[in-house]
């Protein structure tokens, strides 16, 4: 798994890469309530606001990690967005992207940068 | 910035695992280890424990003080009975609100409690108009407010001192608890059955611990006790009313007894009457409503309100807004304009550049059980 400093993780699914926001993020948040997930098919920029993430507290955006092309996204998670507190980094990930060079992972963090990261 | 002031339980709010925020000058809770969420569903179905000692205790004293009040409130203060309590706001000269508040009849004198972030100036206020007519008035600093709200929130008192169960709403009482002596209203700000209890500094955490002890009580913060009270269609000063809204708009004219109104033996007398009497008749030209998103997201506070999807400029906006766990999705309050209340009144709030479906419903979003 590889990590942003935006709080995502990022993980290699074949030749896509699942994306979701990590425990910390998640706990940051407080209990999520409202999930808009892009439409499959959407040509993003990295830092594009692909996400919209609600909590009981406030609004927040997920950007896109990399340049890619969203092609599935977890209408799990709209529908009971408080998934995205129960398995933040498991059954709650957000979207599934197609990017040109999977290489581009090893410039974001491991686990134990991460862990720095966060403090 | 001054240095955040702290309540006298702050080293158990800390103990209990609270994440702490800035607010009204104070370090309080907003949150413990259960979350804004499960935080508000407990409360509603068990009971939960404010810490609310940021807010302002004051008590007045001295012959005629019921009626000097008056003068700065359009509340009957006179006819409060000994041992009752009622809402009250005190208004300004354009007939706004410079603040909500609860005063108590406890015998030799009126005891009030203000919002915190209010809590210095309308001290000034009082000391202004009452103290020249030999009225003292008394800002208590050395007792904590904790509230206990939620269904078994009568059962937790009352293991600590029987009495309370013999209180109905809005009666107050004072009572020994944990050896101190607990002044006690029955009421809250959550929509649910519950007290209120001002307690000496030296006995709260005696008293909060003595609560939390018992299996139906939780540690409730900031954060529920936002939710619950919308839900439950309550203003917030400094968002659903401030100093331009009056108390017609704000839909609290039930807070002004018919004493004080046009006709009324002790009419008028209160800054802005000019202002808000002829409104009972009239009306006011907004009005705050009670307002569903049709679709999953929360509508914030400043979302502006659309009477078509395209086009037009806006008719109203969102004063609190968010998320409604007993509801279990969005819920809002807000001001339209006052000829389109009627429930079922669709509007469109603007979230993110989209112009997203709300409807006007009745208040509040959840029955109040209050022990009449």
């Amino acid at each position: 798994m590889k990590f942003t400093e935006q709080h995502e993780w990022l993980e290699i699914e074949g030749d896509l890469v699942v994306v979701g926001i990590t425990t910390h993020a998640a706990e940051q948040l407080g209990d999520v309530v409202f999930v808009e997930l892009p439409e499959p098919g959407t040509t993003v920029s990295k830092d594009d606001e692909v996400v919209v993430i609600e909590s009981v507290k406030a609004a927040s955006d997920i950007l896109a990690p990399l340049d890619g092309e969203i092609v599935e996204v977890n209408e799990a998670i709209v529908e009971d967005p408080g998934k995205v507190n129960e398995d933040p980094e498991g059954e709650a990930w957000f979207f599934k992207m197609k990017i040109e060079d999977l290489s581009a992972l090893d410039e974001l963090m491991d686990d134990a940068a991460y862990k720095d990261f966060v403090g | 910035m001054d240095e955040l002031k702290r309540t006298p339980l702050y080293d158990l709010h800390l103990a209990l695992g609270a994440k702490m925020v800035p607010f009204a000058g104070y370090e309080m809770p907003v949150q413990y280890k259960l979350g804004v969420m499960k935080e508000h569903l407990h409360t509603r179905s068990r009971a939960g424990l404010f810490d609310v000692s940021h807010m302002g205790q004051v008590i007045l004293r001295g012959d005629g003080a019921a009626l000097a009040l008056e003068a700065l409130v359009p509340v009957s203060v006179a006819g409060l009975a000994e041992g009752r309590q009622r809402y009250g706001l005190f208004t300004n000269e354009d007939g706004g609100i410079e603040d909500d508040l609860m005063i108590a009849n406890r015998g030799d004198h009126l005891f009030l409690v203000v919002n915190a972030a209010c809590k210095e100036a309308d001290v000034a206020r009082l000391r202004k108009a009452l103290e020249p007519q030999g009225i003292a008035v008394e800002y208590i600093e050395d007792r904590a407010l904790l509230a206990l709200q939620g269904p078994e929130a009568e059962a937790a008192l009352a293991a600590l001192n029987p009495a309370v169960a013999e209180m109905r709403f809005m009666d107050v009482a004072t009572v020994e608890l944990c050896g101190a002596e607990a002044w006690i209203s029955r009421s809250g700000y959550t929509g649910e059955d519950g007290f209120e209890i001002s307690i000496p500094e030296s006995a709260a955490v005696d008293l909060a611990e003595a609560l939390l002890a018992q299996e139906a009580v939780e540690p409730i913060g900031l954060g529920a006790r936002d939710s619950l009270r919308l839900e439950a269609g309550l203003c917030l000063y400094g968002h659903d009313i401030d100093s331009t809204t009056t108390p017609a708009a704000a839909g609290l004219l039930w807070a002004i007894q018919k004493v004080r109104r046009a006709d009324g033996d002790r009419a008028g007398g209160f800054p802005g009457a000019e202002k808000i009497l002829p409104e009972i008749a009239t009306g006011a030209a907004t009005a705050r409503v009670g307002l569903r998103p049709e679709g999953r997201a929360p509508m914030r506070e400043g979302v502006p309100l659309f009477e078509a999807e395209e086009g037009g400029e806006p008719v109203g906006h969102i004063t609190s807004g968010g998320f409604g766990p007993s509801v279990g999705g969005p819920v809002a309050m807000g001001y339209v304009p006052a000829q389109s209340v009627l429930p079922g009144t669709r509007y469109y709030g603007e979230v993110r550049g989209k112009r997203l479906p709300v409807e006007v419903v009745p208040l509040p979003f959840v029955k109040q059980t209050y022990k009449r």
